[in-house]
């Protein structure tokens, strides 16, 4: 029986890649770096520091002694021009200088950073408390830490999409390009092979090894974070299939004509750069100004992030991410439209 | 029957800048069965004519007929009837022989298990090995092969010995005369006249997109002035290029180097002749040989000048 030619070329295209170690090295090793780099950078600690400078005065010892009561503060005592040198180049949040003949505070600090306007409320409220302030009104603290409110909740779902761009165009786009430059393309046009089997197979594969390359980034978020989804996990896996084939389209579309390995880099590269920037891979896209809002929300990777965002940190239906998954839908099926027409093979 | 390949008046102009007329007018007609080769030095417009025969090329005048169908209307059925190779085709390095040969038989819907293809070309012992850790002349064979495995009746071969050392491209010839014996008909092109002279049973001898001359390479050969050339050297090279052109049979004279060389008809009446004219001169004879006429001697005299050194030149 004689096997079936888009079985046969898209087993061979998983065998190739499989057999290239260095590929399937940087597909794991890369989004497991940035997790545990990203995430413990960007962690959230329980217990806060917050670093703080005394100047040297006759007060600067009993302000230290009022301060290091609260486990929060790491204190310093400073010379007084190094103290204020430290809270310019950012080794401190605060800086807290007494008048020898009044008693009286003095706080400097940078009210532009977040950390610095916090450094000195806490610290005002430590040396009222020790100096004998009551509070007014009753009040009780609830503090809100549940997964899914972290930055590594936020950032997994952009790196899902990120690899799966990076996949699409590298695994589709790349591998076609040097099909042609080896005339393997042309090859086989000397064959009976009919081109929708060969293009279902490049489309098929890379859905093949999205699978373990999602899979794996989840697994690892959940391992050494504690990350899940809040929705459900079927339809993350149907925006990631969804999108798998979107940038599958896309990088058959960039490498439709190419016959260089330069020219498809420096296409990939014109393609994949605005959207690494704009599509909130890192960060909200809600943070670029008004006037790039549309062009922003149009790009490919954008509605993938979003809907896989609204379903993993919102627990989002279907019903919601609807319209993502459409504009999803709509480029996948132009670029790949697109490229089929102006596919050369030679 | 109908001829294997059938073309008239082919014609390609590449559209670059500035465009190139690669071929002006090319006609043809190979029997089934014939093992006919494209013989010319490198630019001559070899490559372009196959890949239009192989219908991966379209020409910009002249039609193409291959098997007794028509690119335009066939080439489904066509494509199931014919094996190529490329002149340069980099098949999958990760992929193994026997992958490799599965694939392309995939492809087809009715030819040899990929182990007969393996067989044909002698690689069955290496089916499990992955091409990139095959020779260069065990590549080309892979190839070869995956252009025997669809069962084809007319094979086309794209330069399949180039660059390829002795025993290897001896054992190519081996694999095509194999191919042939069974009653397949083989259009290869080669820069080499050995290897022309040695497979085909007629050769189109190519230069700037025409055909100078088409025949047997019997019939060619016999069609030079003389078929036999007798080349010596002196002691001290003292002689004119001309010397010896009045010596009885000698139909033409050549000088390269210290080396002299005479075309004559016949050898035992000019070469007695040669070595009386020689002695007579008072001279001393450092080298003498003769060799018979090859397809090189025929592209020399159509074109005055080497097939090989135009290859390499333009290489
Ligand atoms: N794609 C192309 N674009 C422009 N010129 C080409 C192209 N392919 C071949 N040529 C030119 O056409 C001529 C014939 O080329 P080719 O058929 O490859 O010759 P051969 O196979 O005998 O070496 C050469 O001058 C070559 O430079
Ligand atoms: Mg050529």
């Amino acid at each position: 029986m004689n096997p079936h030619p888009f079985w046969q070329l898209l087993i061979c295209r998983v065998r190739e890649t499989w057999r290239t170690p260095e590929a399937i090295f940087w597909v794991f090793i890369f989004p497991l770096v940035m997790i545990v780099a990203l995430g413990l950078a960007f962690r959230s600690d329980r217990v806060e520091t917050i670093l703080v400078d005394v100047e040297q005065g006759a007060l600067s010892e009993s302000i230290t002694a009022s301060l290091q009561s609260d486990e929060r503060f790491k204190v310093t005592v400073s010379p007084v021009g190094e103290a204020q040198r430290r809270l310019r180049v950012g080794k401190t949040e605060l800086v807290i200088a007494a008048s020898d003949v009044t008693g009286e505070y003095n706080y400097t600090f940078d009210p532009t950073r977040p950390g610095s306007l916090l450094a000195r409320n806490s610290a005002d409220d430590v040396l009222q408390t020790a100096a004998g302030r009551k509070n007014v009104v009753s009040t009780s603290d609830v503090e809100m830490d549940e997964a899914g409110s972290r930055y590594i909740d936020f950032l997994i779902p952009g790196l899902i999409g990120m690899g799966l761009m990076g996949g699409g165009l590298w695994g589709v786009g790349f591998a076609v390009t040097d099909m042609r430059i080896r005339q393997l393309l042309k090859r086989y046009m000397g064959t009976p092979m009919k081109r929708p089997h060969f293009l279902a197979a490049m489309m098929g594969s890379r859905l093949l090894f999205m699978i373990p390359e999602t899979l794996f980034i989840l697994f690892i978020a959940w391992l050494l974070f504690g990350v899940v989804s809040q929705g459900s996990y079927l339809l993350v896996g149907l925006i990631v299939i969804i999108a798998s084939l979107q940038f599958g389209g896309i990088g058959l579309l960039v490498a439709s004509r190419a016959k260089t390995v330069e020219a498809v880099s420096g296409l990939m590269n014109l393609v994949m750069v605005p959207m690494w920037i704009g599509s909130g891979i890192f960060f909200s896209p809600d943070r670029f100004p008004e006037i790039a809002q549309p062009v922003i929300s149009l790009l490919p990777l954008t509605p993938v992030i979003r809907s896989l965002r609204m379903v993993m940190l919102e627990g989002a239906g279907l019903l919601a991410v609807a319209p993502s998954l459409l504009l999803i839908v709509v480029w996948g099926s132009l670029s790949f439209t697109i490229a089929i027409v102006t596919f050369r093979w030679d | 029957m109908p001829y294997a390949i059938e073309c008239e008046g082919l014609k390609k102009t590449y559209p670059s800048s500035p465009p190139v007329e690669a071929l002006r007018g090319i006609d043809l007609a190979v029997e089934q069965g014939e093992c006919f080769g494209v013989l010319g030095p490198n630019g001559a417009g070899k490559t372009t004519t196959i890949e239009i025969l192989e219908g991966l090329l379209p020409p910009t005048e002249g039609t193409a007929r291959v098997l007794g169908k028509s690119w335009d209307s066939d080439a489904a059925a066509i494509r199931e009837e014919i094996g190529l190779t490329l002149q340069e085709t980099r098949l999958s390095e990760k992929l193994t022989v026997l992958e490799t040969l599965t694939l392309f038989r995939s492809f087809y819907r009715e030819g040899l298990s990929a182990e007969q293809a393996m067989d044909r070309v002698s690689l069955g012992e290496k089916a499990d090995s992955r091409l990139k850790h095959l020779s260069g002349g065990q590549k080309q064979r892979v190839a070869v092969a995956t252009a025997l495995v669809g069962n084809p009746r007319l094979l086309f071969l794209d330069e399949p010995t180039t660059g390829l050392d002795p025993a290897s491209r001896r054992e190519l010839w081996g694999v095509i005369s194999d191919f042939q014996a069974t009653g397949g008909t083989v259009m290869l092109t080669t820069h080499y006249m050995d290897e022309a002279e040695r497979l085909c049973d007629r050769v189109a001898i190519f230069d700037y997109g025409k055909i100078l001359a088409l025949d047997t390479p019997r019939n060619l050969i016999a069609g030079l002035a003389a078929e036999h050339f007798v080349e010596f050297s002196v002691a001290g090279d003292t002689l004119s290029e001309s010397f010896g052109a009045d010596l009885p049979g000698v139909t033409a004279v050549a000088k390269e180097g210290s080396v002299h060389s005479l075309s004559v008809e016949q050898v035992h009446i000019a070469i007695p002749a040669l070595l009386d004219r020689i002695e007579a001169d008072g001279l001393t004879l450092t080298s003498l040989s003769t060799r018979q006429a090859t397809l090189e001697d025929v592209f020399v005299s159509l074109t005055g000048r080497h097939l090989e050194e135009t290859a390499e030149v333009s290489a």
